[in-house]
């Protein structure tokens, strides 16, 4: 079986809200302190709890949007009718403590050793850019030299996470290729792409089937749905396309 | 013991005239859209509404069903996941003259739906103007995600067991749990007793 | 099929309660549709009503594969769906 084989039991853990970042004005990456974590994976993530002062306890999941190595972060996007995605991106302050469970997941993992060393084709639709950009974090840091194209579908430009980021790896010409698709707002001048993903669009992204790519597919399920059976349709094998739905909230 | 995340509370409920919101519920101007499976399609040619288990089974086309006798309605909701949507309007068919239409003395029903959904009630909370079969929902047509052509509208009972794309009653003389209830959910369901689980 | 709506999500989002509930991670297992005879894994089976409890269905035929429901901190687990889960 691939993937992390996770020995006994998950329990769940105090962490502590390290550092805060804004990424846009809905989207904050917390970096938490978890005192006995046990390590993570590229494309995993975490379930939290918050608990209130009555005794009212919520739980969501967050991808984790560091690499294996780095602190643990999160990165959340506020949901205007939400519960727990305003206290995050809003409230939350450094020192407060909010509980973790994790690392989670052995399926959408990006890991060289296992997945080995085919091009990457990254698709994320809005929030779902959270795990990609692990993965995209990882390889930086293990030094693979593995080509990525990440084909990145946001409303508009200020919705972009972690934009100077991805701009960055942009212009080091080091084998990742962000490509954005801007469908509602564009800067004026714009002459990438403006609209949903489509058959034509992922054939011009995508790596050619003969060159043993793999793919992983992120964001609103409407959205994975589309990109996946376009990429099978373009001949990758179903087994070379991960897939990971968020909901309408942007959590997995 | 689980740390308090300091400032973290639940949603507000809404000052609300005194009565209106369920204990546990919080008000919402949204209508969350919950399935257990995929949304049918189910052509209007195709559709009917039966009752089985009486003396005789009875069915109505969705023709048929559309001449019958119909209410608006305006309800307050309570989902168990703890939403509360106010002044909901609906129209449809009273169950009182669905089920008068049938000859029975079973005290239960179990509502089936398209897509196998089942949910089970006691035929006392059918009837005296408490329930429909909805198939408008704020002035237009309900759309399929919220359980068109027709659902069950049952208001004073969590929103469960008001099935979406409802099909029709089987009457019986026990009260068999459905979908959710055999799962551990509550058999009667009365959100004013905050009756969500079996044994609440 | 149709594409199926927003608001539905895969295993991948059960992955937590699936490592309570077997013990082990469970998003790369595979699972037997028990009518269709469809083999998946678990984190591509879709997931339903995660808020009242999930139901994960087969991606082919739409069988109940398999029900979670929480209940005062004990998870009621249905497979029955399941001609196997490995």
């Amino acid at each position: 079986m691939e993937g992390t084989a996770v020995r006994g039991r998950l329990t769940w853990q105090t962490a502590t809200v390290g550092a805060v970042i804004d990424e846009t004005s809905k989207v904050r990456t917390l970096s938490l302190d978890v005192p006995d974590w046990r390590g993570h994976q590229a494309g995993q993530h975490l379930d939290i709890a918050l608990t209130a002062e009555d005794g009212y306890r919520a739980e969501r999941s967050y991808s984790i949007a560091s690499a294996p190595g780095e602190p643990v972060a999160i990165t959340v996007e506020r949901l205007d009718d939400g519960e727990v995605s305003p206290y995050l991106t809003q409230d939350v302050q450094i020192g407060d403590e909010i509980e973790v469970r994790g690392p989670i997941g052995g399926y959408f993992i990006w890991d060289p050793p296992v997945s080995g060393d085919g091009p990457l084709l990254l698709a994320a639709g809005g929030s779902g850019v959270v795990p990609l950009r692990a993965i995209l974090r990882h390889r930086g840091l293990v030094g693979s030299s593995v080509p990525v194209h990440l084909l990145y579908s946001v409303r508009s430009q200020a919705e972009v996470i972690y934009r100077s980021e991805l701009d960055h790896l942009n212009q080091e010409a080091d084998g990742v290729k962000v490509i954005y698709t801007l469908t509602r707002q564009q800067p004026p001048g714009w002459t990438g792409y403006a609209r949903r993903v489509d058959q034509q669009m992922m054939a011009e992204v995508a790596w050619p089937v003969a060159s043993g790519p793999l793919a992983y597919v992120c964001g609103p399920t409407n959205f994975v749905e589309a990109v996946a059976s376009d990429l099978v349709a373009l001949g990758y094998p179903p087994l070379r396309v991960k897939t990971e739905r968020f909901g309408a909230t942007g959590t997995p | 013991m689980s740390p308090i995340s300091r400032g973290f509370h639940r949603r507000h409920e809404e000052a609300e005239p005194a009565g209106r919101v369920p204990p546990g519920q919080y008000v919402t101007h949204d209508f969350p859209v919950l399935s257990a499976g995929p949304t049918p399609h189910t052509q209007l040619t195709d559709w009917t509404f039966s009752i089985e288990g009486g003396q005789s089974p009875v069915s109505w086309t969705w023709q048929e069903f559309q001449s019958l006798p119909t209410e608006t309605v305006t309800v307050d909701i309570h989902c168990v996941t703890r939403w509360s949507k106010l002044d909901t309007r609906w129209k449809g068919v009273s169950l009182d003259v669905l089920l008068g239409a049938v000859s029975y003395t079973a005290p239960y029903v179990l509502a089936f739906c398209d897509g196998g959904y089942t949910t089970n009630l006691p035929v006392a909370d059918l009837l005296g103007g408490k329930a429909w079969v909805a198939y408008s929902y704020d002035g237009s047509a309900l759309p399929a995600e919220h359980g068109g052509p027709a659902r069950l509208l049952v208001p004073h009972l969590y929103f469960w067991k008001s099935a979406k794309w409802v099909r029709g009653l089987r009457l019986r003389d026990t009260n068999a749990p459905g979908f959710w209830e055999m799962y551990g959910y509550h058999m009667y369901g009365d959100p004013w007793k905050e009756q969500r689980y079996a044994g609440d | 099929m149709d594409a199926l709506e927003d608001g539905v999500l895969d295993g991948n989002a059960i992955g937590g309660m699936l490592i309570e509930v077997f013990g082990a991670e469970m998003t790369t297992a595979v699972g037997i549709c028990g009518v269709c005879g469809t083999r998946g894994q678990v984190a591509e089976m879709p997931v339903y009503q995660a808020r009242m409890g999930a139901v994960v269905r087969c991606r082919v035929c739409d069988n109940v594969l398999m029900v979670f429901v929480e209940v005062r901190g004990i998870t009621c687990v249905d497979l029955s769906g399941l001609a196997s889960l490995s």
